[in-house]
C-alpha cells in the first residue's frame, strides 16, 4: 500500500499565535518537522519536541582537554625542559608554583571549550563554507515564521484547519509525493 | 490564580524560629563577652567578641545592600524575568536600615574607644612621641578621622534613601488601579540607574573604609570588588533560599521553574566572580611579593590556614560541582542545600577578612562564638525580612513586564 505525503508550510507573522498553533498541532498528535524563525524563540525547542542539547557535555570534555593541554604545555616548558627562576620563584615543581599557572590554565580551558562548542555546532548543523541555505521560504530570514510539516492525507487535513484557525497568514501545500512501502507482505496463495 | 496566597502571613512558627535564633545568639554573645580573653596580652580587649559582632553586622547589612543593588540592576537593565520575585528581593533589602543602624552603633562605640577594631581610631596615633604613634598610619591619617566619618554618613544616607525610595515607588504603584504610563516603573528605572552609579563607587570605597582599614597598614586595589562579589553572592543565596522556601510552603505559585533556574544560574555565575577576584588578589600579591602587601596573607597563611582553604573550596569548588548541571539548578533541595553551605562559606570568608587584623595570632580556630553571633544576626534578619514580606502582596500589580515574567521560560 502506498502513502500520500504532503509538505505543508504554515506561515505566521508573529511567534505567539505560532506557538499556540504548534501546541494544538502537537496535542492532536501531529509531528512538527521543523520551524524556521527570523529570531530565537524561547521555549520553542521543547514545544516542538526536540530533545535536549548535548552540547554542554561536549563543552565539559573540551574544557577538560584545554585544561590538560595547558598543564602539559606549561609543565614541559617551565619545569621539565627549561626551569626558570622568575621573580625569586624557582620552577622546580609544578604544584609549588601553581598560582602562577592558573591564569593560563583558565584561559586555555575557556578557549578550548568555546571554540570546540562553536565548531561542533557548525559541523553538526553543517554550516560550512559553501553550504546552501535550507530555508524553504526566504521570508523567514526577514519577518515571517514558518512551520514545516510533512504529513499523510488525514493529518494534513487536520493540520491545515488548525493552522488556519490559529492565525496562520498562509497555509501552503508546497508538494505532495508518494511513498512506496519498504516491505510488502507476499501473497501466500 | 489563588488570591489567598498572594499575601504572605508571617506565621507564629516562623516567628518562633527567628526568636530562637536570636535567643541562642544573644546568649552566646553574652557568654562570649564574658569569656573572651587572652592570657598575658594587655592589648587584647575582647577583640574577638567585638570582631564577631562586627562581622555579623556587616555581613547582613552588605547582603541587603547587594540585594538593593540587584533590584536596581533589574530596573536599569529593564529585565523582565525577575518581576515575579521582585517582592522577595525588596523584602531582603528592607533589612538595610537595621544593618546600617547596627554598623553606625558599632562605629560610634569604636570612636568612644569601647572596642579596638580600627587601629587608626586610637588616640594619638598621629602624634609623634605618643605611645600609640604609628608612622605609616600618621602618613595617611588625613583619609581617616573626620573625613572617614563624612564618607560613612554619606554612604549610609545614600544607600538608605535609594533603597527606601525604590520600595516606596513599588508600593505606590500597587495602589493605582492601572498605571497607564508606567510612571512608577520609569521612576524606578531612573532611580536604579543612579543607584548603580552611586553603588559602583561607594561599594568599593565603603569596603576600603570599613573592612580594609582594619588592616590599616595594608592596601589592595582589588579589595572593593572582592567584597562586592562576596556580598552579591550572599544576597543571591538569601533571595533564592527565601524564594524556594516560599514555594515549598505554598506561596509564589506564579514563579515559574525557569525563574528559579535563573536564580541558580546567578548563584553559579557569581560564585565564579567571587573566586576570580579572590584568587586574583591572592595571586598578584603572592607573585609580586612586596613585603607591605604580602603581610596580609602571611598572617592568614600562618594562623588561619584551615579557614582559608575551607573558604576557598566551599565557595568555589562546591558550587561549581554542585550547580553545574541544569537539573541541579532546577532542584529545590539542591538549591537550598548548596545555598546554605555557601551562605555560611561567605560568612566564614568575612570572618577571615576581619579576624586577622584584630585577633591576629590569638586565633584558635572556629568556635561557637562565630556561629552564635551569626545566629543572632540571622534571627534578626529573618524576622525583619519576613515581616517586610508580609507587609505587601507577593506579586506586584502594575509592572509592564509582569506578564512576561509570569510566562518566563528558558
Amino acid at each position: 500500500m502506498t502513502t500520500n505525503k504532503h509538505i505543508i508550510h504554515g506561515i505566521f507573522g508573529d511567534e505567539v499565535p505560532m506557538m499556540e498553533a504548534i501546541k494544538k498541532l502537537r496535542a492532536s498528535g501531529i509531528r512538527i518537522k521543523d520551524v524556521f524563525s527570523p529570531m530565537p524563540v524561547h521555549g520553542l525547542d521543547s514545544l516542538i519536541g526536540i530533545p535536549r542539547t548535548r552540547i554542554a557535555i561536549c563543552a565539559f570534555i573540551y574544557g577538560l582537554t584545554g585544561l590538560g593541554l595547558a598543564t602539559l604545555m606549561m609543565w614541559y616548558m617551565m619545569i621539565s625542559d627549561w626551569p626558570n627562576d622568575v621573580g625569586g620563584k624557582p620552577n622546580w615543581q609544578y604544584y609549588f608554583n601553581i598560582p602562577a599557572f592558573i591564569p593560563i590554565t583558565f584561559e586555555s580551558t575557556v578557549f578550548c571549550a568555546a571554540h570546540g562548542m562553536a565548531l561542533t555546532y557548525f559541523l553538526r548543523c553543517w554550516l560550512v563554507p559553501g553550504a546552501k541555505a535550507k530555508n524553504p521560504d526566504l521570508r523567514t530570514t526577514d519577518d515571517k515564521f514558518l512551520v514545516y510539516l510533512d504529513l499523510n492525507d488525514v493529518q494534513a487535513k487536520t493540520a491545515k484547519i488548525i493552522l488556519k484557525e490559529n492565525g496562520a497568514e498562509e497555509v501552503n501545500q508546497v508538494k505532495s509525493y508518494v511513498v512506496e512501502p519498504k516491505y510488502t507482505l507476499e501473497e501466500t496463495h | 490564580m489563588n488570591t489567598e496566597k498572594l499575601n504572605f502571613i508571617f506565621s507564629s512558627k516562623a516567628k518562633l524560629a527567628a526568636f530562637i535564633f536570636m535567643a541562642v545568639g544573644l546568649i552566646s554573645i553574652i557568654v562570649m563577652f564574658l569569656t573572651d580573653h587572652v592570657e598575658g596580652d594587655d592589648n587584647y580587649h575582647l577583640n574577638r567578641a567585638w570582631s564577631n559582632l562586627f562581622a555579623g553586622c556587616f555581613f547582613f547589612m552588605a547582603l541587603s545592600l547587594a540585594a538593593a543593588f540587584f533590584l536596581g540592576l533589574q530596573y536599569a537593565a529593564e529585565a523582565g524575568w525577575s518581576t515575579t520575585i521582585k517582592r522577595v528581593i525588596e523584602a531582603v533589602t528592607m533589612y538595610l536600615p537595621w544593618g546600617l543602624s547596627f554598623m553606625l552603633l558599632l562605629f560610634i562605640l569604636g570612636q568612644m574607644h569601647v572596642h579596638h577594631i580600627y587601629h587608626w581610631m586610637a588616640d594619638g596615633i598621629s602624634t609623634p612621641g605618643n605611645e600609640h604613634y604609628d608612622k605609616i598610619i600618621a602618613d595617611k591619617i588625613g583619609y581617616f578621622g573626620i573625613f572617614w566619618w563624612i564618607r560613612t554618613i554619606l554612604y549610609m544616607v545614600g544607600w538608605y534613601w535609594f533603597t527606601m525610595k525604590l520600595r516606596k515607588n513599588s508600593l505606590d504603584a500597587d495602589k493605582l488601579d492601572i498605571d497607564i504610563n508606567n510612571s512608577y516603573h520609569w521612576k524606578n528605572i531612573k532611580l536604579g540607574a543612579w543607584f548603580m552609579v552611586l553603588f559602583a563607587v561607594t561599594s568599593s570605597t565603603a569596603s576600603w573604609d570599613w573592612l580594609m582599614s582594619i588592616d590599616t597598614h595594608w592596601f589592595s586595589t582589588l579589595f572593593g570588588w572582592y567584597i562586592f562579589s562576596g556580598m552579591w553572592i550572599s544576597a543571591l543565596v538569601a533571595i533564592t533560599i527565601l524564594l524556594v522556601w516560599l514555594k515549598k510552603i505554598g506561596y509564589m505559585e506564579f514563579v515559574t521553574e525557569s525563574t528559579v533556574h535563573d536564580m541558580g544560574k546567578w548563584m553559579f555565575a557569581i560564585s565564579f566572580l567571587w573566586t576570580y577576584l579572590y584568587f586574583s588578589q591572592f595571586m598578584l600579591i603572592w607573585y609580586a611579593d612586596i613585603p607591605e602587601e604580602v603581610v596580609y596573607f602571611q598572617t592568614r597563611w600562618e594562623s588561619y590556614k584551615a579557614l582559608m582553604w575551607t573558604v576557598f573550596f566551599v565557595n568555589f569548588a562546591f558550587p561549581m560541582v554542585m550547580l553545574m548541571s541544569r537539573d541541579c539548578k532546577r532542584n529545590f533541595f539542591f538549591l537550598m542545600f548548596v545555598g546554605t553551605i555557601i551562605f555560611i562559606g561567605h560568612y566564614l570568608d568575612l570572618i577571615m577578612i576581619v579576624m586577622p587584623g584584630t585577633v591576629g595570632n590569638h586565633w584558635t580556630g572556629l568556635s561557637w562564638m562565630e556561629f552564635g553571633t551569626f545566629f543572632f544576626f540571622l534571627g534578626v534578619f529573618i524576622y525583619v525580612v519576613l515581616n517586610a514580606l508580609s507587609k505587601a502582596p507577593l506579586l506586584v500589580k502594575n509592572h509592564p513586564f509582569l506578564q512576561e515574567s509570569i510566562h518566563h521560560s528558558t
